[in-house]
């Protein structure tokens, strides 16, 4: 078991002819993923390393039985590409192109909520989703997610941040523990998927048995994530959020980290994980110890 | 990126917010010709991105040239909290009966756009949010929907905006929702937005945040850049490309990720120092970005010591080590580096920065980013 993607994932890439695309689309390929078609308009018919490319997402399901998407393609156009592949009955869709506009994102967002209920969005602005072994969609580099191993303890990760969903993988792999799965969701004011998602999901998956979350500063959606944590989760979780130190009303890098009025700081964040029962470190390897420390203890 | 009260003017007009007659003056001569063209009385303001300008003297009404003349020449060149006023706006001054509020922003948690509406304007909304959270009416607008005349008006009538505003401010908000969202706004806000004794709803102040993402889609928002109250570290970034902050510590931080290198400023912190920057050199790490990263920490005179941490998923340990044995060739630094390599073939990076002959007073390599950050600060403190 895994979250949201595993070993029969079917993925096409949109933006496969694309240097992003092709590069990672490859890798993925190379980590084992089934990456079954390209979606490139006009460069239908041609193929990608044997990877046939087709010019819609409707024809690249029909013709492979794909049912998610990675989507590397330019800001301008990430937002036509969502739809179309929600449109073409796609489950669950990855998106790492930073740089969208907010107002566009807000649209998508909610006609998927409305329109396309079935559809999962990742990102975007996200660095994507591995399950060790199964299936790596995204820029992830396979290699730094330790496997998940039967008869031992796994851990689930979810994270606002690129750099610092590898930085936990690493902290993991270093001690030699397993990932059931890890999700970047990104660091855009508007996820398609959240916090609270993915949780919901690594309580309900037989092989995660512990959770790392790593937010960092802006909006509430660590606050909300410990609301839901303090009802619904009941596997041990670790944390750690970026940005003690951040200035109030500076984009810290991501579009959606920053403090703005009073709200969003990593204190109120790390806080609130706390009375949810949650073990906050310091800094990532903080929380990959404490993350040690329950897996020791619950083994 | 925040706009300046003028600009903010500005950009209202193009969305047919009406606003008051004026015009912007760098100078006092400028600003005494607006103000007969605005035609008496006029108000001269300030133009600097603080609150509180008012209080501080920013703000001042002349009932003819000669107090325009007299207020410009004060107001120009003033420091207000830190800010120095290089630009005022002039404009007729309006006859008030009565201020309200009005604002669009995107509400995260709720994923939808956000109106705010109140009959009390003028005044901190923070203020008004706590002591008389009903005065504002939230309401929530489904992007896919927008914002129609009918709902306007009804968020007015529940605002309690007077019978006799009630067209007016409705309009105001069906042209300020199109300003939020066509022109790509991350906040746009109207207080006081005023009724006149007259009849008439329009736009007092504006503040105005535009979303650096959309910019593709706006050529007309170039301006606006170049008045940007950016440091000269954060003027110089900028032509690097460089996703830069200036803060006011002695350790210079370069990290791969916005995560992370919030997560370097957090680390100095922990261990006493203090950051003299937020600095993002993104997935790439090659020696032309290393070597210009370096340049714009090198030219932060507070600098005294430099901590490079960098994380490869994608990007490779050994690429990151030959970008900086490069990029010292070209950068002569004044300030010791520490370096924290980790992640893919950190070990060979770290080989070739041991083998790059670089002497241990220009560069150290630790292991993990708390010793390294340890380093770091030791350093940057003179021991």
């Amino acid at each position: 078991m895994a979250i949201f993607v595993n070993q029969n994932t079917k993925v096409i890439v949109q933006g496969l002819t694309g240097g992003q695309g092709k590069y990672h689309g490859l890798r993925n390929k190379a980590y084992g993923t089934q990456v079954v078609g390209g979606v490139t308009p006009g460069k239908g018919g041609t193929d990608v390393e044997g990877i046939p490319v087709f010019d819609t997402v409707a024809e690249a399901v029909a013709a492979t039985g794909a049912d998610a998407s990675f989507i590397a393609v330019p800001p301008k156009a990430a937002s036509a590409a969502i739809l179309e592949a929600a449109a073409a009955g796609i489950r669950f869709v990855v998106c790492i192109t930073e740089g969208i506009p907010a107002q566009d994102e807000a649209k998508v967002y909610n006609t998927l909520v409305r329109d396309y209920p079935n559809t999962r969005l990742l990102g975007p602005n996200c660095p994507g989703i591995i399950s060790p072994g199964k299936c790596n969609i995204g820029i992830t580099a396979g290699e730094i997610a330790e496997l998940p191993k039967a008869g031992k303890k796994n851990v689930g990760i979810v994270s606002r941040s690129g750099t610092l969903t590898y930085q936990a993988l690493y902290e993991l792999k270093q001690r030699g523990i397993g990932v059931s799965t890890c999700v970047g969701i990104g660091g855009d004011p508007v996820p398609g998927t959240n916090f609270i998602d993915c949780l919901r999901e690594f309580q309900a998956d037989p092989e995660t048995d512990a959770i790392i979350m790593i937010g960092e500063i802006g909006g509430s959606a660590e606050e909300e994530a410990a609301e839901f944590i303090k009802a619904n989760v009941t596997k041990p979780m670790s944390a750690y959020i970026a940005g003690v130190t951040a200035p109030a009303g500076k984009k810290m890098g991501h579009a959606g980290a920053i403090v703005s009025g009073g709200k969003g700081t990593a204190q109120g964040k790390m806080d609130a994980l706390r009375a949810a029962g949650v073990k906050v470190g310091q800094n990532p390897t903080e929380a990959g110890d404490l993350m040690a420390e329950i897996i020791k203890s619950i083994s | 990126m925040d706009l300046f009260e003028y600009q903010g003017k500005q950009y209202f007009a193009r969305y047919d917010i009406p606003v008051s007659p004026g015009g912007a003056a760098d100078s006092v001569d400028e600003a005494v010709k607006v103000a007969d063209r605005s035609g008496y009385p006029v108000v001269v303001k300030a133009q600097v991105q603080v609150g509180g300008r008012g209080k501080a003297g920013g703000i001042k009404l002349a009932n003819n040239a000669e107090e325009a003349r007299f207020h410009a020449n004060n107001i120009l060149g003033m420091d207000i909290k830190g800010h120095v006023v290089k630009r005022l706006w002039v404009e007729h001054a309006s006859d008030i009966a009565e201020e309200y509020y009005a604002s669009f922003t995107l509400d995260r948690a709720a994923k939808k756009h956000l109106l705010m509406l109140s009959a009390q304007g003028g005044v901190d909304i923070e203020e008004v949010a706590e002591k008389d959270p009903d005065a504002i009416v939230k309401l929530h607008i489904d992007p896919v929907d927008g914002l129609s005349a009918a709902v306007a008006r009804t968020a007015a009538v529940d605002a309690k905006i007077p019978e006799k505003a009630l067209d007016g401010v409705a309009s105001i908000l069906v042209q300020l929702y199109r300003c939020f969202t066509e022109g790509d706004c991350d906040l746009a806000e109207i207080n006081p937005l005023i009724l006149k004794p007259t009849g008439e709803v329009h736009a007092l102040d504006a503040k105005v945040s535009l979303d650096n993402n959309a910019s593709f889609r706006h050529p007309e928002w170039e301006e606006y850049r170049a008045t940007e109250e950016l440091d000269a570290r954060e003027q110089l970034a900028r032509t690097h490309d460089l996703q830069y902050i200036g803060l006011d510590g002695t350790v210079g931080i370069i990290a791969n990720g916005a995560g992370l290198a919030m997560s370097t400023l957090d680390v100095v912190n922990q261990v006493g120092g203090k950051a003299a920057n937020f600095l993002d050199i993104g997935g790439g790490a090659n020696a032309d970005v290393m070597a210009a990263a370096l340049e714009v920490i090198n030219f932060d005179q507070n600098v005294s010591s430099i901590f490079i941490n960098i994380f490869g998923g994608i990007t490779r340990g050994e690429e990151v080590a030959k970008g900086i044995v490069e990029a010292l060739g070209r950068v002569d630094l004044r300030a010791p580096i520490v370096i924290r390599l980790d992640g893919t073939n950190a070990e060979q990076g770290r080989e070739i920065l041991k083998n790059a002959g670089i002497p241990e007073s220009k560069l150290v390599s630790k292991p993990t980013m708390l010793e390294a950050a340890r380093a770091a600060v030791a350093l940057s403190n003179g021991k």
